[in-house]
């Protein structure tokens, strides 16, 4: 598809192949997606996997998705013109991980220098991490 | 499109710096040497921020859940109220209106007003059959004595999935609005890069629900 | 009907707030009146309500900045002649209730409807200036978020009459902002007008990053865009990242108090703890999207009025960048009494104290561009001297704070509302004041008074020390904060002191009113009529004062840093300016009144939701989808200035241009 574009710059989630090539695109995404989601499902519903690696198997196959939904949906490339868009989603990623990862850190700290009476859950907590 | 014929200006700033092709200063590349960007470009990025914002948004709804998926208060836990059949029903209903979205976008990329105004219809449905899931799912939890108010886990359960069934909700309130524009007004370049927003949009709930499904529902579950 | 609004909302039986209230209603009454009187609704209504024009917005949100310094100044009078009268087992006159708003108040307004539309402002006005564009990437959606912004200004200061405000302090915290602790509707008049403007502040941050990343004149490579626009992207960034964050929060917490949740409850599994986490997650960012501009503006005033180019322009920006993330590193800084382990606290008071690195290789570049250069002492560089002084006094007792064991004795103590104010007064206000004097001939076409500013700045500053100094030392004499009266003797006259120092201040808001009043009226004698008044260096100041709506009438093309600089050194030594251009017509963004109909139903719905008016909440919510759905549906949303009418405001800005800069064309006339 033609859209205002110049050579070095792209708006994210433009994709400029031609019909029969960006169908084609949605559907590996598609394709993709599903045997991720269906793998995803039948992680946790089996026992395949050593217990305590099925969340980090779980993570990886969601991480792993959604990539496929940034690449085959949304169009985001390495391509020059595409720069700006992988950029600011870097820093919304590096935002995320911070703000995701610096709260369980800090909390589970907490939790773990003060247990407070009444709250069972608390120990529940650092028994988790 | 008109988009195509305003951009031609920025090769052209270099060589007659004082020639002034950019009609609103809005056209040609974004990266700093030819000019301001082509408006397609500077829509779809700033809607690019505000997703990304709401990313943050979400990531902070997500801390707060890990933080509290434990504080069940004595009551039920996640493993004893999540249906997973449920769950892959709405993930497969959300996933195949992620694509056919996609679909919608080419045709409109194309001007078929009639594939277009079809692919939006099926993933308005198919987006209406995830929300109306998901209502009886958590309906259902109220009616066990689950909602809400019972625990923390609970709270912030409700909090996350609601929240992500609020986005799918105003995604359907805009989708219903862009159908009508498109049938009103025709592919102007307005619309397109309104319909560009939208998909970005729609895929973003969906990348967002693969995150749910899979920390909310997946891992909750196996505990 | 109503839900939780009577009669007894109203504080018949408070004379303090009873009085400001009804000075209040005949203030903004008789102005109303004074307008519609006057006939001045159209024209305010077209050039400004509905404008959609960057400097205006700008403008307005300096003005709502300046308007709510009174407020958020008043209550601090207040508060510290109430400090100062209630010693010794005395209960001064006010009582803890009502003292209790008033704190609240004074921090949420300082922060969030002074210090912020203040920045907020000035990046508006200057940053498409600076970049050579006409215009904001999305000129209606900046009417929107100024809108928004003014809405929760305005359900703030409904609080005074109707009802009360939040007795939690400036950021609410749980347990004691739950329904539990606090029944009243104070601190859902604080969670709404929050709610409201921070969706502005968001929506505002998206508008600049996307116009500073995607927007540039032709040529102005990032690496070439002064270094305001770089303190403004990095502050746009972290408010994009960090308001988001807010509203997650604000909103956990409304469902607390609301629908029953037990998100930051004390029951049911709830933890508060997990409140502070978020709400300093978006603190501390918050303090950095405040300053990070300020340190913009005395980048561009040290260096204008040092007639040199900054010192370290590369350093500034890698400067600039480290701290937009490294801001989101540090929030623990916030709550290391809450009682993490060592080393969470160890690795956060490390990064704490990492993050004043980049502030101070600022602080020498500052100094560096000063150094050999011939300073020009105006109002703009006296306030940025004034702040390097002050602000590296507060950048200190930070770095103390960092100090995981310091910070056990100090938290919660008055060093601690000594070290904010230091930075905050001592940078992001005196570097909104700068920026004040520095661009007010650009938005208006005259400057202001010079010896009054130099007043204002000699007030504020001494009046600074005065107020804040003592609390040092009180803090270190173990004076919390928060308190209502004081029963210490040896406070006493420290609190004196710091209440003298109040004054002093208020000396010098009532020169900068003075100087505004006098400014405008000799304005025909103090007329920039160069576009350029103090030999600028950006772009900014090669396009007249104040500027035309399309502000340039061709971009301009950058050819290198300090694009004006270059630009007007080959003009003086060409003895010629660039040859006319040929002009065209340009296409502007039609006015729009969606900003200012979005704003009415955000405040009905705040208003609604605060006093459980359900029905007001639909009818909102209403008819705020149908002006979205009826501003999607406009067809034409810019008009056209012809060529001719560019040409002519053109060359009448390049006439003037060639008299001040070639003198030697200069005789004829």
């Amino acid at each position: 598809m033609s859209h205002g574009h110049d050579d070095d710059d792209s708006a994210p989630g433009d994709d400029h192949s031609q019909v029969l090539a960006g169908v084609r695109g949605y559907a590996v995404g598609l394709v993709l997606a599903a045997g991720l989601t269906a793998t995803s499902f039948w992680v946790a519903s089996t026992h395949v996997l050593w217990g305590p690696g099925v969340p980090i198997g779980l993570c990886v196959l969601a991480i792993a998705q959604m990539g496929i939904h940034l690449a085959f949906f949304l169009h985001i490339t390495t391509g020059p013109d595409n720069t700006n868009n992988v950029l600011a989603l870097a820093f919304g990623v590096l935002i995320v991980f911070l703000v995701v990862a610096g709260s369980l850190w800090i909390m589970a700290h907490l939790n773990q220098m003060m247990p407070m009476a009444g709250m069972p859950q608390m120990t529940d907590l650092q028994m988790q991490h | 499109m008109s988009d195509v014929a305003r951009d031609q200006g920025g090769g052209r700033a270099d060589r007659h710096p004082h020639h002034d092709p950019h009609r609103l200063g809005r056209v040609s590349t974004g990266s700093g040497t030819h000019g301001p960007a082509s408006k397609r470009i500077v829509v779809g990025y700033g809607f690019w921020i505000f997703l990304l914002s709401d990313i943050i948004m979400f990531s902070a709804i997500f801390a707060t859940y890990a933080v509290l998926q434990s504080a069940t208060n004595g009551g039920p836990t996640g493993a004893q109220l999540f249906d997973l059949k449920n769950v892959a029903v709405e993930t497969t209903c959300l996933l195949l209106s992620s694509f056919v979205c996609g679909l919608a976008m080419i045709a409109a990329s194309t001007r078929s007003m009639m594939w277009t105004q079809i692919g939006l219809l099926l993933t308005g449905l198919l987006g209406f059959v995830f929300l109306v899931l998901e209502l009886h799912e958590l309906a259902d939890m109220v009616a066990r004595n689950a909602g809400p108010q019972r625990s923390a886990f609970l709270s912030a359960f409700f909090t996350l999935v609601g929240c992500h069934g609020l986005h799918v909700s105003v995604g359907l309130l805009w989708l219903g609005t862009m159908m009508a524009q498109i049938w009103a007004k025709g592919f102007t370049p307005n619309i397109q890069r309104r319909l560009l927003c939208f998909s970005l949009f729609w895929h973003a709930l969906d990348i967002i629900w693969v995150a749910l499904f899979t920390i909310v529902y997946l891992l909750g579950a196996g505990q | 009907m109503l839900g939780k609004l009577s009669w007894a909302a109203i504080p018949f039986d408070e004379p303090i707030p009873l009085a400001t209230s009804v000075i209040l209603i005949v203030v903004i009454g008789s102005l109303l009146s004074w307008i519609t009187v006057k006939g001045h609704w159209p024209y305010l209504w077209k050039e400004w309500i509905t404008s959609v024009d960057h400097k205006r917005i700008g403008v307005m949100y300096c003005m709502l900045a300046m308007v709510m310094l009174l407020r958020g100044f008043s209550d601090a009078l207040l508060m510290r002649s109430q400090l100062a009268l209630a010693t010794g087992g005395a209960q001064g006159y006010l009582p803890p209730e009502h003292y209790d708003q008033i704190f609240s108040a004074h921090g949420t307004i300082m922060i969030f409807f002074t210090a912020m539309p203040f920045v907020i402002g000035l990046m508006n006005f200057a940053v498409p200036l600076q970049l050579g564009i006409r215009d904001v990437a999305f000129p209606t959606l900046n009417s929107v978020s100024l809108w928004l912004t003014a809405s929760g200004v305005l359900l703030t200061n409904m609080s005074l009459v109707i009802g009360e405000f939040a007795r939690t302090g400036w950021l609410a915290y749980p347990p004691l902002s739950e329904l539990k602790y606090s029944p009243g509707v104070g601190v859902d008049y604080y969670l709404w007008s929050l709610q409201i403007a921070g969706v502005g502040t968001l929506l505002s941050g998206i508008n600049l990053v996307t116009t500073i990343l995607k927007m540039r004149a032709p040529g102005m490579a990032l690496t070439r865009m002064p270094v305001f626009c770089w303190t403004a992207l990095a502050s746009n960034l972290l408010i994009v990242a960090a308001f988001p964050i807010l509203t997650a929060t604000f909103a956990m917490l409304s469902l607390d108090r609301y629908l029953g949740f037990h998100f930051f409850t004390d029951e049911a599994g709830g933890n508060s703890m997990m409140y502070m986490n978020l709400i300093w997650a978006w603190g501390h960012p918050e303090v950095y999207i405040l300053i990070l501009p300020a340190f913009g503006v005395f980048s561009e005033v040290i260096s204008t009025f040092s007639g040199k180019p900054l010192f370290g322009y590369r350093s500034m920006i890698i400067a600039t960048m480290t701290i937009c993330i490294l801001a989101f590193i540090v929030w623990l800084h916030h709550f290391f009494t809450m009682g993490a382990g060592a080393d969470v606290n160890g690795f956060f008071g490390v990064m704490t104290m990492i993050i004043a690195v980049p502030t101070g290789v600022k602080v020498f570049n500052w100094m560096f561009t000063m150094y050999g250069g011939r300073v020009r002492f105006e109002v703009p560089i006296l306030w940025s001297l004034g702040f390097i002084v002050t602000f590296v006094i507060g950048g200190m007792t930070g770095v103390l704070l960092a100090v995981p064991p310091a910070n056990f004795q100090l938290h919660n103590s008055v060093f601690l509302v000594a070290h904010f104010h230091n930075v905050i007064i001592g940078g992001v206000l005196f570097g909104a004041f700068a920026g004040y004097t520095y661009w007010f001939p650009k938005a208006f076409g005259f400057t202001l008074h010079e010896g009054l500013g130099k007043a204002a700045f000699w007030c504020w500053t001494i009046g600074f020390y005065f107020a804040f100094m003592p609390l040092y030392a009180l803090g270190l004499m173990g004076m919390t904060r928060r308190m209502q009266h004081t029963n210490d003797p040896a406070w006493t006259p420290l609190l004196y002191l710091a209440g003298v120092g109040a004054l002093i201040i208020t000396a010098g808001i009532g020169c900068q009113i003075a100087q505004l009043i006098v400014s405008i009226r000799d304005r025909d004698n103090r007329r920039d009529l160069t576009g350029d008044p103090w030999d600028g260096r950006s772009l900014e100041w090669a396009t007249a004062s104040p500027p035309p709506v399309f502000n340039f009438a061709v971009l301009p093309n950058v050819e290198g840093e300090e694009a004006y600089w270059g630009i007007k050194r080959t003009a003086i030594e060409q003895q010629r300016l660039v040859a006319e251009p040929t002009y065209e017509a340009i296409e502007m963004p039609h006015n729009s009144a969606t900003g200012f109909i979005t704003a009415f139903f955000a405040v009905v719905m705040g208003f609604a939701m605060i006093w459980h008016i359900w029905w007001m909440v639909i009818a909102g919510f209403v008819g705020a989808f149908a002006t979205f759905v009826w501003f999607a549906w406009r067809d034409e949303d810019e008009y056209e200035i012809s060529a001719d009418e560019v040409a002519r405001i053109d060359r009448e800005r390049r006439r003037v241009r060639a008299e001040v800069l070639l003198p030697s064309l200069k005789r004829p006339s």
